[in-house]
């Protein structure tokens, strides 16, 4: 089959997903993995797109009910971004850490395993 | 369908660079910048998809993003050595590595396999009943008619957001401003910008919101770009972020919703059931729901970056003089 745009950028969406799930699981530093998480977002949203251009029927260049879906997504994902902000600006405050963990971490490496 | 041509393939490959810039930067300053990058350049593939309704928000929303996490990653410097000692072993790596390609390999077989023809409802849908909205942009036309439950939701949903922020903050500080005291900046491009730009995005803002009948624009778009001139005036130092207990921003806060239920609640006796547009006077009834929802995402976007209160309220607010007291007492 040939290349189309379509599936040229559904295929970036679909590295992109990938690649934001890889940071979200291994970046420790929560801010990294809320923008991990945001990297991942983007992505979605651009497979989700390609499946709208999928639907382009009539006279529409793309089907209207996965793009309305998309822009609500965005404002969901802004809110949920400035929450996790927020929470975690006030974990520093409390704590004067960045960590997820309940205790301070070991000096040694190598040894994380959950995060 | 013609081929990706040069521009497409560049673009991808500047997309990934940003993208894996946000994730290898050794600062998260310097990842928050190349997530900003990201968000943009995401925008320019929404426009080439033709996609242009998603391409306003998602470039808007995207930058404003980005904003939130720079000034995020400054205030929390500190931390940033400590974390980078818990990342997980090699091992590990490797296998959530292998997890994730599996996904994004999973993914691309679906965008690799389409149904022939695709299935979609649209062109029935739309020879039954958009013109009975009143409305010619059908990304409209799906938000405020067909799914007009689901926008509403979003529009509580970012109040709820919103609130949940503002908890964040310790309770001495409750009904306080949020952000920094505003410091006049020196620096004289930035308040240039920020006298010259706020009228035209206020006009351009208005204009999304009006056009959005016929073509891309609408709530959350111009909503988007006034809350990103907001900020672009509070960066300056030209304004001060409102406190947070302030009756105006209440109101600002919560007029999308309570126009939206009205007119969904005025359907029960003016048409058929609830949300329900009276016929003939859809496209006025959509005209006031917008007009009021961007007021609501503008001024709820522009709260949720000025993030929770951080200075106490000045004057005792009227409404929580008890509360007030009670934690002076406390110290």
């Amino acid at each position: 089959m040939t290349l189309t745009i379509t599936s040229l950028y559904g295929l970036l969406g679909a590295a992109l997903v990938g690649l934001g799930l890889y940071g979200l699981l291994v970046q420790p530093h929560p801010l990294r993995k809320i923008l991990a998480f945001n990297v991942m977002g983007g992505g979605l949203f651009l497979v989700f797109d390609v499946v709208a251009r999928r639907g382009a029927a009539a006279w529409f260049p793309a089907d209207p009910v996965p793009q309305a879906f998309v822009i609500t997504a965005i404002m969901m994902a802004l809110a949920g971004t400035a929450l996790a902000v927020a929470i975690m600006l006030r974990l520093f405050a409390e704590t004067g850490r960045v960590t997820l963990r309940p205790e301070p971490p070991a000096s040694s490496d190598g040894q994380g395993g959950d995060s | 369908m013609s081929g990706p041509g040069p521009i497409e393939f560049g673009l991808v490959v500047l997309i990934m660079a940003a993208a894996i810039r946000a994730h290898v930067a050794q600062a998260t300053f310097a990842a928050a910048l190349g997530f900003i990058a990201y968000g943009l350049l995401l925008g320019l593939v929404w426009v080439r998809l033709g996609t242009v309704d998603v391409a306003l928000t998602a470039a808007t929303v995207g930058a404003m993003t980005g904003v939130l996490l720079l000034s995020a990653a400054t205030r929390m410097r500190a931390g940033e050595r400590a974390a980078i000692l818990e990342r997980p072993g090699p091992a590990l790596r490797g296998l959530i590595a292998v997890l994730c390609i599996a996904v994004s390999a999973a993914i691309a077989l679906v965008v690799l396999m389409p149904a022939d023809p695709a299935p979609t409802l649209a062109p029935a849908a739309a020879a039954n009943n958009l013109h009975a909205t009143g409305v010619g942009n059908p990304v409209t036309a799906v938000l405020m008619a067909y799914r007009a439950i689901d926008t509403l939701l979003v529009n509580v949903v970012l109040l709820i957001a919103v609130v949940a922020v503002w908890s964040m903050a310790p309770d001495s500080l409750w009904g306080g401003r949020p952000g920094p005291t505003p410091v006049r900046q020196d620096n004289e491009a930035l308040t240039f910008l920020a006298r010259l730009l706020p009228p035209i995005a206020v006009g351009v803002g208005i204009y999304l919101l009006w056009n959005d009948i016929n073509e891309p624009g609408g709530a959350f778009q111009g909503g988007a770009i006034l809350a990103a001139m907001w900020i672009l005036a509070r960066m300056a130092g030209l304004v001060d972020a409102p406190a947070i207990g302030r009756l105006s921003l209440r109101l600002a806060l919560v007029s999308g919703p309570v126009v939206f239920l009205t007119a969904g609640f005025a359907g029960f006796a003016l048409a058929e059931g609830f949300l329900a547009y009276p016929s003939g006077w859809e496209r006025p009834v959509i005209i006031v729901i917008n007009s009021a929802m961007t007021l609501t995402v503008a001024v709820t976007l522009a709260m949720l970056l000025e993030g929770p209160p951080t200075r106490p309220p000045s004057p005792p607010l009227a409404g929580m003089p008890t509360a007030q007291d009670a934690k002076r007492g406390e110290r």
